[in-house]
């Protein structure tokens, strides 16, 4: 790409791609993010390629290798345009059908289409598929029509245009007023407002001012930024600098953890492709704006998405939190004045200077302004990011969105937040999501993970996994988070070891209040989260454990038997066959019976009886 | 000068300085076991906390590393403090059951037996050793490892610390006396670190003094020194 020298160069520069590019040619968009690979979608573009080549239609047909689309369940996803043709879990042995039919003969192949559990319909368009219909995909629609690794597509659909918006016709202050009046909040778990974060850390005196994007996603099940990161760098990259205008910073990082190789080459190449063409470096757009960015790779430290341990971890000290009684918008990144903010929310800067901040104020509820993706994950029909305006009930988005919880088991919860946040119940699916009533229900909104638990969920089990994660993952530094998680994570063991004893649950409300109250760092103070809220609305559940010894969604292997309905058993043979510790007796056509001593209580029996006579007490 | 308040009483303090250090000053007991004034503070044992009403705002905070404001107000013995000292207390006994000084702690605030599996480690990780050898020494011959409940201190790789000049300064610092020196004529160790370094014989009076791996490291680090100080012990110099 040529070097882009000022804001009329840029939309010349647009203006041609957009003009070299014909909507009516034929298009097979493939998605090939993280999920997609994992599906084999490299083996499939491989395939189109070869096939396209073989054929000799390269030139007439294009293919674009976007970023994931989200709907992660059902990868990789193949779009064909202009017809907008979805098709889902596609093979290697699809594509010359593909080809044949739907490209060359526009035929629709009725296998590929995606079809609604509900109805049995089978549905072509992307938009009309009930996990796309009820979204608002402000922030991650993008991906779809984007090749992440090339600087003219986003071009092409206006990027770096609200840069040159905001280099032309606002003033640093005024791009502040913006931001603030927009009412966006940080989207990483806090729940800052951006712009009066912007505001402090363009006050605070100091030579030299940093910018940081914040991509140490660690929640177990949470992926929004993933996503992001990896379908559409350049979006993030252009809030960054926009906030580096406004903050007056000529310096920013993007912390992106280690296990993220993908979003990390993406996110190298965008920067390589700006510093080439000059929309980083001195000068900016012919302006006065100098700004470059690094990226740099985490180490594999959940803490280190805290930002003052991040802040450690990038001046190469060991990722531990500082206490933040100076703010880091005053003192950061080596003492300097930082701003950092979520990849999320640098994302929705250049929408924002877009579309105005009048337009981003209606989108959402009183004080939570905007969209927010979610992963949607665990006992759900459709597990994928899915993006919606703020103030959506938990129920659209788990049933709507998510199809409801699979094998038509009940919902029992929904775990926000991650480890830091809390289990909602059943009961109170209707709040609106947002920051706000999150926390009044006693979760969060954390980074976006949703975790649906249906009733073979046990809340104690749940419980305890958190802690685990957590004293694992606390850096260790406070006694209150590393000896408190870790006795946390001993009585819920103990508990779900059928070793519960009476005083249990106010011990460990005990031992929250210490972790709570006297850590120095958001890990601790949330740590106690999980154990709170299951304790808040599953009370019964820890009772059961602890004095009826018994686990009321038989999880707790010590607190289960397994045994086999009479009435039921056809003597079919199929568990003894698949029980691998020989705990199944019974000659063939006879009732079958588990010796529970040798039982280890694995499910294997449970997963091939076709009569539903196994059955866990 | 910045003056504020600690349980009613008006102090003063330079700016830079902690709320602990000055109430330490101003003879205030508050507990605490990973701040020494010769270190960073770091807040790490969580026992020197004390409640801090900043504005309108008032929070349970540790006061070593709180640096001094105009006009906030601390209270070091609020119902809080005293429960959250408490439940750190608990939680170290529980971890280092055999150290005196914890010990005398649980003793002191009515601690009783922990409600949990005792250990018996007697490194509480407060990191002042890591500290001392950081900020004052300046070898780094140890550091943290790990983290979370298996987090400990060590040497790199936990194999002989090549950097150690085996001083000892950890081993002074360490408030539960974790850190063992054993030392003869010819040697000294540092136990915990697995360092044992030759000793050096003063010139004059035939007596082994130090290390000679850390008398080379002084004649490096220092400048102006006459020639041959280092070859006598401190009473022949």
């Amino acid at each position: 790409m040529k070097s882009i020298n000022s804001p009329q160069e840029l939309q010349k520069i647009r203006e041609e791609i957009v003009g070299r590019r014909n909507p009516e040619k034929p298009c097979i968009a493939i998605t090939s993010g993280t999920s997609a690979r994992a599906y084999g979608s490299e083996k499939v573009i491989e395939t189109l390629r070869a096939e396209l080549e073989k054929q000799g239609l390269t030139e007439k047909i294009d293919i674009r290798v976007t970023g994931g689309q989200g709907f992660d369940e059902r990868e990789p996803l193949v779009i064909i345009y202009p017809q907008d043709i979805l098709y889902q879990r596609v093979k290697p042995e699809d594509i010359a059908e593909i080809i044949s039919e739907t490209l060359l003969r526009n035929k629709i192949i009725d296998r590929l289409l995606y079809t609604d559990p509900k109805t049995g319909e089978k549905i072509v368009h992307k938009n009309n598929i009930p996990f796309y219909k009820m979204q608002t995909p402000l922030i991650f629609g993008n991906n779809s029509n984007i090749d992440p690794t090339s600087i003219e597509d986003y071009l092409a659909i206006g990027g770096y245009s609200s840069l040159a918006k905001v280099l032309t016709e606002f003033t640093p202050e005024q791009v502040i007023d913006i931001i603030k009046k927009s009412g966006l909040r940080g989207r990483g778990g806090g729940g800052f407002p951006t712009g009066i974060k912007w505001e402090s850390c363009r006050a605070a005196h100091g030579d030299k001012h940093y910018v940081i994007c914040n991509a140490d996603e660690g929640d177990p099940g949470a992926y929004m930024d993933r996503g992001l990161l990896e379908g559409n760098p350049h979006s993030i990259l252009e809030g960054m600098m926009i906030g580096a205008y406004a903050i007056g910073s000529d310096e920013g990082y993007v912390y992106v953890r280690h296990e993220y190789p993908l979003a990390s080459e993406n996110v190298e190449l965008s920067i390589e492709q700006l510093r080439e063409c000059g929309l980083l470096g001195e000068g900016i757009l012919g302006t006065g704006l100098n700004f470059d960015i690094k990226v740099s790779g985490g180490g594999g430290a959940f803490v280190c998405g805290e930002s003052t341990a991040l802040m450690a971890s990038l001046e190469g000290k060991a990722g531990e939190p500082r206490a933040k009684h100076i703010h880091t918008v005053e003192s950061g990144l080596w003492d300097k004045p930082t701003d950092l903010n979520n990849v999320e929310t640098w994302a929705n800067v250049p929408l924002i200077i877009n579309k105005g901040a009048d337009w981003y104020r209606d989108i959402g509820t009183e004080k939570s302004k905007g969209t927010k993706i979610f992963s949607l994950v665990g006992k759900v029909n459709n597990t994928g990011l899915v993006e919606v305006p703020m103030g959506m009930t938990i129920n659209d988005i788990v049933y709507e969105i998510g199809g409801g919880v699979p094998n038509g088991r009940e919902l029992k919860a929904v775990q926000t937040g991650g480890p830091s946040g809390g289990a909602i119940p059943a009961s109170l699916m209707d709040i609106p999501v947002d920051y706000d009533k999150l926390k009044e229900v006693g979760s969060m909104m954390g980074s976006g993970g949703m975790i649906v638990m249906d009733d073979k969920t046990c809340m104690v089990d749940i419980a305890r996994y958190f802690m685990n994660f957590l004293k694992d993952e606390s850096c260790g530094k406070c006694t209150t988070c590393r000896e408190g998680t870790r006795r946390m994570y001993e009585v819920l063991d103990a508990i779900t070891q059928g070793e519960g004893k009476e005083g249990d649950i106010e011990l460990l409300e005990e031992l929250s209040w210490i972790v709570a109250e006297g850590s120095l760092c958001a890990l601790g103070q949330t740590a106690p989260n999980p154990v709170l809220s299951t304790i808040r609305y599953f009370r019964d559940e820890y009772e059961a454990h602890i004095k009826g010894k018994h686990c009321p969604a038989g999880v707790c292997k010590a607190l289960i038997t397994y045994s086999i309905d009479e009435e039921a058993c056809t003597g079919c043979g199929a568990c003894k066959k698949a029980c691998p510790v020989e705990a199944i007796m019974g000659e063939k056509k006879e009732l079958h019976k588990i010796d529970p001593d040798k039982c280890i209580r694995c499910g294997a029996c449970i997963a091939v009886c076709n009569f539903d006579a196994v059955k866990v007490v | 000068m910045i003056k504020f308040t600690i349980d009613g009483m008006e102090v003063e303090a330079e700016e830079g300085q902690n709320v602990l250090q000055v109430a330490l000053d101003n003879g205030f007991d508050i507990p605490h076991l990973c701040y020494h004034e010769a270190l960073e503070p770091y807040g790490a044992c969580r026992l020197c906390q004390v409640e801090i009403t900043r504005g309108n705002k008032t929070r349970l905070t540790t006061s070593c590393n709180y640096p001094v404001l105009e006009g906030i107000s601390v209270q070091t013995g609020t119902e809080k403090v005293i429960k959250a000292r408490k439940m750190v207390i608990e939680l170290l006994l529980a971890r280092s059951p055999n150290v005196p000084i914890i010990k005398e702690l649980a003793e002191e605030y009515s601690v009783g037996a922990p409600r949990f599996t005792l250990g018996d480690d007697d490194c509480i990780l407060c990191g002042m050793c890591e500290r001392v050898c950081r900020e004052i020494v300046g070898v780094e011959a140890i550091s943290f490892l790990g983290r979370g409940s298996n987090r400990k201190v060590g040497p790199p790789l936990e194999i002989n610390p090549q950097t150690c000049i085996a001083c000892g300064a950890c081993v002074y610092i360490c408030p539960t006396d974790c850190i063992k020196v054993e030392e003869n004529e010819n040697e000294r160790t540092i136990v915990r670190w697995g360092r044992t370094l030759p000793m050096k014989r003063c010139k004059v009076c035939g007596r082994s003094f130090a290390p000679w791996f850390q008398l080379d490291y002084f004649g490096k680090i220092t400048e102006g020194i006459p020639k041959g100080f280092w070859d006598k012990c401190p009473d022949c110099r």
